[in-house]
């Protein structure tokens, strides 16, 4: 006894000895048992038991090769040196591992279902709202009596209105099987002001038909409010949707006008038919992985150090590409464009040979992940939000370098008449070298942005290439203004065609409208006027 | 004028490149093997693996002496993910290098467009990857799994120990979805799952864009039934949808989603976290603990050089190919063709995750079926697992395919019409 009570400072109870036991068990348990050993843990209603849960589920309740003892580290990230391990008894320090020694128990989806809706119990009274209202919606999502009961205890003494909101919202969904009629209605009232599709199915199932043609609801006028109800909830989640559908369609368009802005610099103000174009994205995104690879400990700032970093690495490779290949080919678009493509091809091998041919994992940072939940309809998720505003950044940047510098009154001198251009001293050589590297870097930009969303590997580039080209010609050649109305113009006419027509056939439908667009007004929506349109 | 030259740029981009490697016949008493995988191109992510595997086996063949006293030689060309291509390269295997065996694609399309080459020539092909079924030739072993070794039993688990009531089946636009998919619609109806609980849709090679399919999904998902995912989506696109998944906060708790192309390769590409839960299904996994499949992991680690590459399902079929085909050879004393076809059926070998895989007269082998969970380090755990299951190459839910039985011992028919009676011959319509 003496040992036992040096061991353990807090004075060992019967349920500790209970707790170390079915905890001891865990690391050799199939996923079954550790069910089993779940449910003992929660019975033995040791003080510790809510931790311990929410750590398996978290991917931190590891156990120690060296002496099978299991414990709880206070980071997931297996990629530290070495995890700072908590003792699941007393939750005190107990020292550090390196995470060779360690292995984590693992969990599967039905067992981490469990432990969510088990833990969720504990944390109705942790003192963090946030926690308490993931906590409530957890159990919204299994609801049963012992459940039930915790909630009703736990309303009279919650000071927050979001999880007060929640926590009735869940007693109304189980007071719909209540015995007592008015109980019924008022459960009725309460979820109409809901938006959740929860909600929305436990009204919609009080009026389901039996086949003797009786309601699962027998109340006649609990019925009729719920029938208004549902019809409510369902005109409002369709409305939401198609707020939706709108932003969806805004954040296509963003993508699309990122991949096109660079080319809109080199295709539309010089000229060039630059078929390395989406290859200098591709380096964008390249960029990205490398940087994160660098740095791997301080994940959250990989995307603001890749943006400067691809935008140089990029450009770079544009004025190595102007100076030592187009700059010889222009007037020549035919052999300008043969000459890209073979640049692109070398790009492509390149990484290919770097970084192989398998796709590189970029990871997105954390404050990139996840969704802004508006309300219980409506959910945008934030990578987009972050990329339709970056989009706005990165064109509202080049129209300052455009309009405000005095690169950018060159460009558009030399763009507009080179000859006249040059005997005002302009050196036009220069010029050139500085505008395509300037849309080359902005494709490596949009590089960053793209490794974001979609798979960083060889063939990035090509994917977006012919998107690129037709916001720029859809937009009018040499118009920057066009190509951001053309780019935001065609993702959303793609998302609105979406939903009825499929992927498939709305992609299809969109290249035919554009067709037939350009056969009407060939120089696009905002067609270049005035002498430069002439020699264009 | 500009446009002019963009028309001839979108050419240029859809013609690719095309480049190949052969490695030429030398030394007259050798066996030449053949390898068609593409090197170059979209597919050679997935593809040069099996090639590196057969350079393996072959190695390790000529180690223990090769076959019939003779050593293999291997013929390598290149395909380049180019489909009109691989017909072109097959002949050359054939005709100008007189492989005896080819070991080779992975598409449906690549397949369907070699099978006249094989079969004009006489040639001997083994293919390894699953596939939507609905042929058998001749001259094609399929070590693969056939549906009903692969989507079926799947859709099994989903339903009997997830209790799924309602399913998105989702898939890239091609062949092997749509036929999958049409088998699975016919599937789950007559298992009693009502048309408005099913689900379909395609999207094209490379998707991207995932938001509008997956919160449909999403909402498909909030009538109150369990929901799950099937997705026989190909290749790239697999990335952005599953990562347009864990923005949406969809987690494989609420609706898991079953994939039949993502495996422990393409999960190497990419930051599993987000797909942690979702499931796969194949006939092999690299996490399956057995002597012979940690046998394997090593020799393929110290073979490729590299410790962290990983091994699928398709390296497994063509280990158990190749195992085969040296049985076969050894069994008719001679690599002819005809003879090795003859020896074929009814050849057995163990497979790597415990168990024997057995040649059908069908020309499909026998394989056990898992069930895998995403792990967070790109590997899965192994949640369910049945018996060998035989190789099916008509599936029986299908009105046009189910009076159709395949074999080429006794009725020498690959598709065979057992309410008519007739072999209506080398057809697959």
């Amino acid at each position: 006894m003496a040992a036992l009570a040096a061991a353990a400072p807090v004075r060992a109870q019967p349920a500790d000895t209970a707790f170390v036991t079915a905890l001891g068990e865990l690391p050799d348990a199939g996923f079954a048992d550790k069910e089993a050993i779940i449910t003992r843990l929660v019975e033995t209603g040791h003080p510790s038991t809510g931790a311990v849960l929410t750590a398996m589920l978290e991917d931190r309740l590891y156990v120690r090769a060296s002496d099978r003892r299991v414990f709880i580290t206070t980071s997931a990230d297996d990629t530290q040196p070495a995890f700072s391990l908590l003792d699941p008894l007393t939750l005190k320090g107990a020292g550090s591992s390196p995470p060779g020694d360690l292995t984590k128990i693992s969990t599967n989806n039905r067992l981490r279902r469990v432990l969510r809706t088990t833990a969720a119990r504990f944390a109705l009274s942790n003192p963090d709202a946030a926690v308490r209202l993931a906590a409530v919606t957890d159990m919204l999502r299994s609801l049963d009596d012992a459940t039930t009961d915790l909630l009703r205890q736990r309303l009279p003494q919650e000071p927050d209105a979001a999880v007060k909101r929640e926590i009735e919202t869940g007693l109304a969904m189980m007071a719909l099987a209540d015995s007592d009629p008015k109980a019924r209605l008022a459960a009725v009232q309460t979820l109409s002001s809901r938006r959740s599709a929860d909600a929305r199915n436990r009204l919609a199932a009080l009026l389901e038909r039996a086949d003797d043609g009786t309601y699962a609801e027998p109340d006649e006028a609990v019925r009729k409010t719920a029938d208004e109800a549902v019809r409510n909830i369902d005109f409002i989640r369709s409305l939401y949707s198609g707020v939706e559908t709108i932003f969806f369609g805004l954040s296509l368009g963003s993508v699309l006008v990122l991949a096109a802005i660079g080319l809109a610099i080199t295709f539309g103000v010089m000229g060039v038919i630059n078929m390395a174009h989406g290859e200098l994205m591709m380096l964008g995104a390249y960029t990205t992985y490398v940087v994160q690879t660098l740095m791997p400990n301080h994940l959250e700032w990989s995307i603001p150090v890749s943006i400067p970093a691809a935008f140089v690495v990029a450009g770079l490779a544009g004025v190595i590409l102007e100076r030592t290949v187009i700059r010889f080919l222009y007037g020549r678009p035919l052999e300008t464009l043969l000459a890209t493509f073979g640049v692109s091809l070398i790009l492509q091998q390149l990484v290919r040979s770097v970084f192989t041919a398998n796709n590189r994992a970029v990871s997105t940072p954390s404050w990139m992940s996840g969704t802004w939940q508006v309300n219980d309809a409506l959910a945008i998720t934030y990578n987009r939000i972050y990329i339709v505003g970056f989009t706005l950044v990165v064109f509202g940047l080049l129209m300052l370098v455009l309009r405000r510098t005095r690169l950018g009154l060159q460009i558009r001198a030399v763009s507009q008449n080179r000859g006249m251009a040059r005997a005002m001293g302009i050196r036009s050589e220069w010029v050139d070298a500085m505008t395509f590297g300037l849309g080359a870097g902005i494709a490596g930009v949009a590089g960053v942005a793209l490794s974001q969303l979609t798979n960083v590997g060889p063939n990035l580039g090509q994917a977006y290439i012919i998107d690129s080209f037709m916001v720029v010609v859809f937009g009018g050649v040499g118009n920057l203004w066009g190509t951001l109305i053309g780019g935001l113009s065609m993702g959303m006419v793609n998302k609105l065609l979406e939903p009825y027509a499929g992927a498939v056939l709305g992609k299809i439908a969109v290249l035919v409208a554009l067709i037939l667009f350009i056969q009407r007004r060939p120089r696009g929506m905002f067609p270049q006027t005035g002498r430069a349109a002439e020699s264009g | 004028m500009k446009l002019k030259y963009l028309s001839l740029a979108a050419c240029l981009i859809v013609a690719g490149l095309a480049t190949s490697s052969t490695i030429n016949a030398q030394g007259a008493g050798t066996i030449k093997i053949g390898i068609l995988h593409s090197l170059s191109g979209t597919m050679a992510i997935s593809e040069t693996t099996l090639k590196d595997t057969i350079l393996m086996m072959i190695d390790e063949q000529n180690k223990k002496g090769g076959l019939l006293g003779r050593k293999l030689e291997a013929v390598v060309v290149d395909p380049a993910s180019d489909w009109p291509l691989f017909a072109e390269k097959a002949r050359e295997l054939l005709e100008k290098d007189k492989v005896a065996v080819v070991f080779g694609c992975w598409t449906s399309v690549s397949r369907k467009s070699v099978l006249p080459v094989f079969e004009k020539n006489n040639g001997l092909l083994f293919y390894p990857v699953q596939y939507e079924g609905e042929e058998s030739s001749k001259n094609v072993i399929y070590t693969g799994a056939a549906p009903n070794q692969q989507a079926i039993p799947a859709v099994d688990y989903l339903m009997k120990d997830v209790a799924v009531k309602r399913w998105v089946l989702e898939g890239t636009d091609y062949v092997y979805p749509r036929t999958t998919n049409k088998i699975l619609e016919a599937y789950l109806k007559s298992k009693g799952v009502a048309a408005a609980d099913i689900s379909i849709n395609y999207t094209p090679f490379g998707h991207s864009d995932w938001q509008t399919r997956v919160a449909a999904i999403k909402r498909f998902g909030s009538a109150g039934k369990k929901t799950a995912v099937v997705s026989t989506i190909n290749g790239d696109a697999n990335v952005p949808f599953y990562k347009e998944l864990g923005n949406q906060k969809i987690s494989a708790e609420d609706i898991p989603v079953v994939a039949f192309s993502v495996g422990e390769e393409e999960l190497s590409g990419l930051d599993a976290k987000p797909l942690v839960g979702h499931l796969a299904a194949w006939n092999y996994f690299q996490s399956v603990k057995t002597p012979a499949n940690d046998a394997f992991i090593k020799q393929w680690k110290t073979f490729i050089k590299k410790p962290n590459r990983t091994t699928n399902d398709p390296m497994e079929a063509h280990y158990i190919g190749f195992n085969l085909w040296a049985k076969a050879v050894e069994k008719a004393k001679s690599t002819d063709v005809e003879k090795v076809l003859a020896a074929l059926p009814g050849l057995e070998t163990p497979n790597l995750t415990g168990g024997i895989a057995k040649m059908l007269p069908n020309h499909h082998i026998t394989k056990p079926v898992y069930i895998g969970e995403v792990r967070a380090d790109g590997q899965f755990d192994v949640v369910s697992k049945t018996p060998v299951v035989p190789g099916d190459a008509w599936s029986d839910f299908l009105p046009v395919s189910k009076d159709t039985e395949a074999d080429w011992v006794t009725l020498k028919c690959g598709n065979y019409n057992k309410t008519t009676k007739k072999c209506s011959g080398q057809n697959y319509k």
